[in-house]
C-alpha cells in the first residue's frame, strides 16, 4: 500500500492504495466519487473519463500512483461555484443528450475537453472526437446537438 | 406556441440534474457496510461434462469468505422461462432446467459453475483462478441447422433433441398459404439472416444481496428493468425466499434494452451467499463478462416467401426460420421469437393469407432472449426485404407497390390472418410525411451529384408495425404466457398538497420522472414540480410488471391516469364537505373546486390538507385520507407504425457504406413529451442502423466467442451516423387506452434495418449490377464489396 496524494476537484486528497489500483478505482472506491463509470475493460467506452492536469484521460488506463501531485477534475466538480449546472451541463439537459445518463459523465468531461482546445467546433469535429466515448442511449444525435449549442452554434448543425 | 407545462409540453427531464453531476446512483455505486465481493468461475469450453470441482486451494486464499458450486444449488429451483409455447403436433416445448450455477455440464462459454466470496473483489478474483475444474470437452452445437440434425450431439442430454419447439402460426392458415402460393403468377423468395446481437447497456449488471439475520428479510439491489417480476421468480421459483421477505430494489440503471428484464442466476448467488455469510455480497459485471452472459438478441435464419398478382396485388406470405434460444431458455425467450414475431407477419398490409413456422433450437451459446423490438425487428426485416426484392422482379416503385397493399383508414378495426386486430393507423399519411420530410423527389438530383464524384447513392424505404403497450393478460394468456402483463400506480396525496406517485414501471432512461408528472399536473392542474415519481423498489412500489415492450407509457401510464381520476373523485366528495354542497355539484378545473351556478370554491391545497385533518368528516361517508391505487390491463396491444427512408452512398473501390440521412415517420399515437419521444427514436435508429452496418456476435465452430469485447464487437460511434429527421406529427391515436398513446421505445430499432440494407441494394443496383438482390447484415465494407465483386 502507497500513500497517495492529489488535488480533486480542487480539495487536497490523500489515501493509500495498492500499487496496481488504477485512478478510477481509486475515485470511486477510496473517494467515493462515484459519478465516474467504468463501462468496459479495454479503454474504449470512455465512461471514465476525466481530467488530468487539465488533460482528458480515461481514469482505467492510468494507475493512481501516477496521478501523485496532480490536478484532477471528475464530473463532480463541473458544475458553477453555486451549484447550478455549467453551461455544457445545462445544453446535455435542454437538448436530452442523455437518456440512461452512465456515459453522461464521460461525455460531459470530453466535451469540455474539446471545447476547451476547439471552442467551435464543426459538427464533423465533434462526432470524430467522441470517437472514445460510448453511448448507447442517444444514438448521438442529441449529445452533438448539445456541445455544438454549448459553443454557440447550434445554428450550423445540420437541418433535423 | 409549446406549452410550458403538461401533457404535450417539452418539459426538461428533472433526472438529468443528478446524472450530470456525477450524483446517480447506480448499484454498483452503493456500498452497504462489511460487503463483500463475488466472483464467478466460468466455463472456457461451450459444452462440456462436470467431472470434478476441487475448490480446496481457492478457500485457502488470502481473504475468502466462501466458495459455491453447482452442488450448492442442486436442490433449489430453476431459473424459468415465462411463456409456454406449444409445438404443431400439440406437444409441449422442451424446457431443461436453468440452475443458479451449472451442475452435471456447463453448457456456454461463460456458464458459471462456482464463485468464490472474498474480502476484495481481486481476492475472490485471484481465488477463482485457484479452483481446479476437470471438464471433459465434448464437440459444441452451435450451427442450428446442424443442431436440428443431429441427435447425437446434444446441449440437454435429458430431453434428447436440440429443438425446444416446432411452431405453427397459425396452423389453420397453412393449407390455404401453401395452395396460394403454388397457384400464384409471381412468388418472390429471399434467404435470410437476422445477425445476433448484444444489447450493451453501458452499465454492466450488478448485484448485491443482503441478510438481516434479526428479521430474515433479504434485499437485492440490481440492475433490473422489472423489480418485482425478478422477485416473484426468485420468491416463486428458484430461492423459495417469502415474497415478503425479499425487497428487490433497481436504483438508477444504466441501460437495459432487454438485457436487465431477466433474472440472472448472479442475482440468487449473491442473496444465498448473503445469508451464508451475514455480509452484503456484491457482484458486478465486468464487459467480457456482459458479452459472455447477457441475453443475446436477433440471431434468426429465414426463409420468406411473398406471392402476388401480376400487379404486385399480395396473395400470401410464408416464412420459415429457425431460432436459436442458445443454452438455456431466458424468461422471455420464448415469446420473442414466437408471439411477437409470427403475429407481426403481415406486416401493414392487406394479405389474406400468412403461415409462419419457427423452430427454436438449443445451441452452445449464451441465452438469446428480448433485445430493444424483440421479434418485431426480425418480422419487420423479413417483410420489409421481400417487400422490396418483389417490386424490383416485378419492376414497380418500392413506395408504390407498398401503397397498393396497405391496409386503408377505413379498414379498422382490422383483424390481420395472423390473429391481431389493429385499432388504428394511416400507412399513406406516413409514407406522405416521409417524402416530405425526406425531400425523396430531389432523389435522383442528389444520386446524380453522387455519381458525379464516382459514389452509389441509394435510397432505401422499409415501413413497419409493431405490437406494443404489452399486453392484454387474457390474450397472453392464451397464447402461453404465465404471467399477467397489467400494471399499477399508487397516487399518494400529501398533506401539505404535494404529491408521490409510486408506479410499476421502472425508468432506465426513458424519462417516467419527467413524463408521469407532465400527465398528472395535467389533470389536476397543478405544476409538474408538484409531483414526484418514486419507482424501482418492490417495498415502495405496487406490483407492476416493468419496463419492456414499449410499454412504460399506454399500460402504466394508463394506470396512473385510473388511479388519478380515483384521487379526483374521492377529492370531489372532500370538497363537496367542505363546501357544503352535493358531491355531483362539484366541478374540478386548473386546481379548483367549485359548485356548479355559485362563487363557492376551495383549493387543491385546502383539500389535500383536510383529507388528513379529518375533523368533522362524516366518516360513515368519507375516509380520511386521499390515496388511490390503480392496476390497468389493457384491451389489446398498441400499435405504432411509421414509413422510414434511408440514403446511402457506396463507394465502389472498397465496399464502404455512408448512411447519408435517415428520415423516420412514425406514428405513436398522442405525445405526451415530444423531446423524450425525439430521443427514443433517435436512439431506437442508432441501434437498428447498427445492426445493418456494424454489429455482429459471432462463435467459432467450438462455441468462442469471438466478439467478446469492444475491441472485436463494433459498437455504433458518433461519427457513424448523420443528424436523423424525426417526425411524430401523423397521429392515429389509440382507441382503447386513455391517453391514446401507442409507444415509441422500440420503433427506430424496428424499422430501420430494412430501410438501410434496401438502400444499399437500390445503390449497388443503379451501379449497374442488377443480380445483386441481398446481402447478410452487417454490411461491412468487406461484405459489401465481395458481393459486388462476385
Amino acid at each position: 500500500m502507497t500513500k497517495i496524494n492529489m488535488t480533486v476537484n480542487g480539495r487536497a486528497v490523500s489515501a493509500e492504495a495498492e500499487d496496481r489500483t488504477l485512478l478510477v478505482e481509486f475515485l470511486r472506491s477510496g473517494l467515493n466519487l462515484t459519478g465516474t463509470h467504468v463501462g468496459c475493460d479495454t479503454s474504449q467506452c470512455g465512461a471514465c473519463l476525466v481530467h488530468v492536469n487539465g488533460e482528458a484521460v480515461k481514469s482505467c488506463t492510468m494507475l493512481a500512483a501516477e496521478a501523485e501531485g496532480a490536478e484532477v477534475t471528475t464530473i463532480e466538480g463541473m458544475a458553477n461555484a453555486d451549484g447550478s449546472l455549467s453551461t455544457i451541463q445545462a445544453a446535455f439537459q435542454e437538448h436530452h443528450g442523455l437518456q440512461c445518463g452512465f456515459c453522461t459523465p464521460g461525455m460531459v468531461m470530453s466535451a469540455a475537453a474539446l471545447l476547451k482546445d476547439n471552442p467551435k467546433p464543426s459538427e464533423a469535429e465533434v462526432r470524430d472526437y467522441l470517437e472514445g466515448n460510448i453511448c448507447r442511449c442517444t444514438g448521438y444525435h442529441n449529445i452533438v446537438k448539445a456541445i455544438m449549442a454549448a459553443s454557440g452554434q447550434l445554428d450550423a448543425i445540420a437541418a433535423e | 406556441m409549446p406549452k410550458d407545462g403538461g401533457i404535450g409540453a417539452r418539459s426538461k427531464r428533472r433526472e438529468d440534474v443528478r446524472f450530470l453531476t456525477g450524483r446517480g446512483k447506480y448499484t454498483d455505486d452503493i456500498q452497504l457496510p462489511g460487503q463483500t465481493y463475488a466472483c464467478f468461475a466460468r466455463s472456457q469450453v461451450a459444452n462440456g461434462r462436470i467431472a470434478g470441482i476441487d475448490t480446496t486451494a481457492a478457500e485457502k486464499m488470502p481473504g475468502v469468505l466462501a466458495v459455491f458450486t453447482g452442488e450448492d444449488f442442486k436442490d433449489v429451483g430453476g431459473n424459468p422461462a415465462g411463456w409456454l409455447i406449444n409445438s404443431r403436433d400439440g406437444t409441449p416445448m422442451k424446457e431443461p432446467k436453468r440452475p443458479v450455477l451449472a451442475h452435471g455440464k456447463v453448457r456456454h462459454v461463460g456458464d458459471a459453475y462456482a464463485a468464490v466470496v472474498a474480502e476484495t473483489y481481486e481476492q475472490a478474483r485471484d481465488a477463482v483462478d485457484a479452483i481446479e475444474a476437470e471438464i471433459e470437452e465434448l464437440p459444441a452445437v452451435i450451427d442450428m441447422a446442424s443442431a436440428l440434425a443431429n441427435s447425437d450431439n446434444l446441449v440437454h442430454d435429458e430431453i434428447g433433441t436440440n429443438q425446444c419447439f416446432d411452431w405453427g402460426w397459425i396452423e389453420d392458415n397453412r393449407e390455404a398459404t401453401d395452395a396460394a402460393i403454388k397457384s400464384a403468377p409471381h412468388v418472390t423468395t429471399l434467404h435470410l439472416v437476422n445477425n445476433r446481437l448484444v444489447p450493451n447497456a453501458m452499465e454492466p449488471r450488478s448485484s448485491t444481496g443482503s441478510y438481516d439475520p434479526g428479521t430474515g428479510e433479504y434485499e437485492l439491489r440490481t440492475t433490473s428493468q422489472n423489480p418485482h417480476l425478478t422477485r416473484l421468480l426468485i420468491s416463486a421459483f428458484v430461492l423459495g425466499i417469502p415474497e415478503n421477505k425479499l425487497t428487490v430494489i433497481a436504483p438508477d440503471v444504466g441501460g437495459g434494452f432487454g438485457s436487465k428484464i431477466y433474472h440472472y442466476g448472479e442475482e440468487a448467488l449473491v442473496l444465498a451467499a448473503a445469508k451464508r455469510l451475514g455480509r452484503p455480497v456484491r457482484w458486478t459485471a465486468t464487459r467480457t463478462e456482459a458479452f459472455l452472459t447477457d441475453a443475446h438478441g436477433r440471431d434468426h435464419v429465414t426463409k420468406i416467401e411473398l406471392a402476388t398478382e401480376k400487379d404486385g396485388k399480395f396473395i400470401a406470405i410464408r416464412t420459415e426460420t429457425m431460432a436459436n434460444v442458445g443454452a438455456y431458455l431466458s424468461n422471455f425467450s420464448t415469446a420473442t421469437p414466437t408471439f411477437l414475431h409470427g403475429t407481426l407477419m403481415a406486416g401493414v398490409y392487406s394479405v389474406p393469407n400468412v403461415y409462419v413456422n419457427v423452430k427454436a433450437v438449443f445451441t452452445n451459446t449464451a441465452p438469446v432472449d428480448a433485445y430493444r423490438g424483440a421479434g418485431r425487428p426480425e418480422a419487420t426485416y423479413s417483410i420489409e426485404r421481400v417487400v422490396d426484392k418483389c417490386a424490383r422482379e416485378l419492376g414497380i416503385d418500392p413506395i408504390e407497390l407498398r401503397r397498393k397493399n396497405f391496409i386503408k383508414p377505413d379498414m379498422y378495426p382490422y383483424t390481420t390472418p395472423v390473429a391481431l386486430q389493429y385499432d388504428s393507423g394511416n400507412y399513406d399519411a406516413l409514407v406522405d410525411k416521409m417524402e416530405e420530410r425526406g425531400d425523396l423527389a430531389g432523389f435522383e438530383a442528389r444520386a446524380a451529384e453522387s455519381k458525379s464524384r464516382g459514389k452509389l447513392r441509394g435510397l432505401g424505404i422499409s415501413t413497419y408495425i409493431e405490437a406494443c403497450g404489452i399486453a392484454p393478460s387474457n390474450l397472453v394468456g392464451q397464447l402461453g404466457s404465465r404471467v399477467g402483463l397489467y400494471d399499477a400506480a399508487t397516487v399518494r396525496v400529501n398533506a401539505t398538497g404535494n404529491l408521490s406517485v409510486m408506479v410499476g414501471a421502472h425508468s432506465h432512461g426513458q424519462g417516467h420522472e419527467t413524463v408521469f408528472p407532465q400527465i398528472v399536473a395535467d389533470m389536476l392542474g397543478i405544476d409538474e414540480s408538484m409531483i414526484e415519481i418514486v419507482h424501482g423498489d418492490t417495498s415502495k412500489i405496487p406490483f407492476g410488471m416493468g419496463t419492456y415492450g414499449s410499454r412504460s407509457l399506454a399500460v402504466c401510464g394508463s394506470a396512473v391516469v385510473k388511479a388519478t381520476e380515483k384521487v379526483i373523485t374521492k377529492a370531489k366528495l372532500i370538497a363537496a364537505h367542505m363546501l357544503e354542497a352535493p358531491g355531483e355539484e362539484v366541478e374540478f378545473e386548473d386546481g379548483i373546486f367549485s359548485i356548479k351556478g355559485t362563487n363557492k370554491t376551495v383549493p387543491w391545497g385546502d383539500v389535500a390538507l383536510k383529507a388528513y385533518i379529518p375533523h368533522d368528516f362524516p366518516l360513515e361517508n368519507l375516509e380520511p385520507g386521499l390515496e388511490e391505487t390503480a392496476f390497468y390491463d389493457p384491451a389489446n396491444f398498441t400499435y405504432p407504425s411509421g414509413a422510414y427512408a434511408c440514403e446511402v452512398e457506396v463507394d465502389p473501390d472498397t465496399g464502404e457504406v455512408d448512411v447519408l440521412s435517415f428520415v423516420a415517420a412514425d406514428d405513436f399515437g398522442n405525445v405526451m413529451n415530444p423531446m423524450i419521444v425525439e430521443g427514443q427514436v433517435q436512439g431506437g435508429l442508432a441501434q437498428g442502423i447498427g445492426q445493418a452496418m456494424l454489429e455482429n456476435t459471432t462463435y467459432d465452430e467450438n462455441g468462442q466467442l469471438l466478439s467478446a469485447s469492444y475491441m472485436d464487437y463494433t459498437m455504433p460511434r458518433a461519427d457513424d451516423f448523420p443528424m436523423f429527421t424525426v417526425d411524430h406529427s401523423s397521429v392515429t391515436p389509440c382507441t382503447h387506452n386513455p391517453l391514446g398513446v401507442k409507444g415509441c421505445g422500440e420503433a427506430g430499432a424496428i424499422g430501420s434495418p430494412a430501410a438501410v440494407v434496401n438502400a444499399v441494394i437500390d445503390a449497388i443496383q443503379r451501379g449497374g449490377k442488377s443480380d445483386l438482390t441481398h446481402i447478410d447484415m452487417p454490411l461491412t465494407p468487406a461484405r459489401v464489396w465481395a458481393a459486388m465483386n462476385a
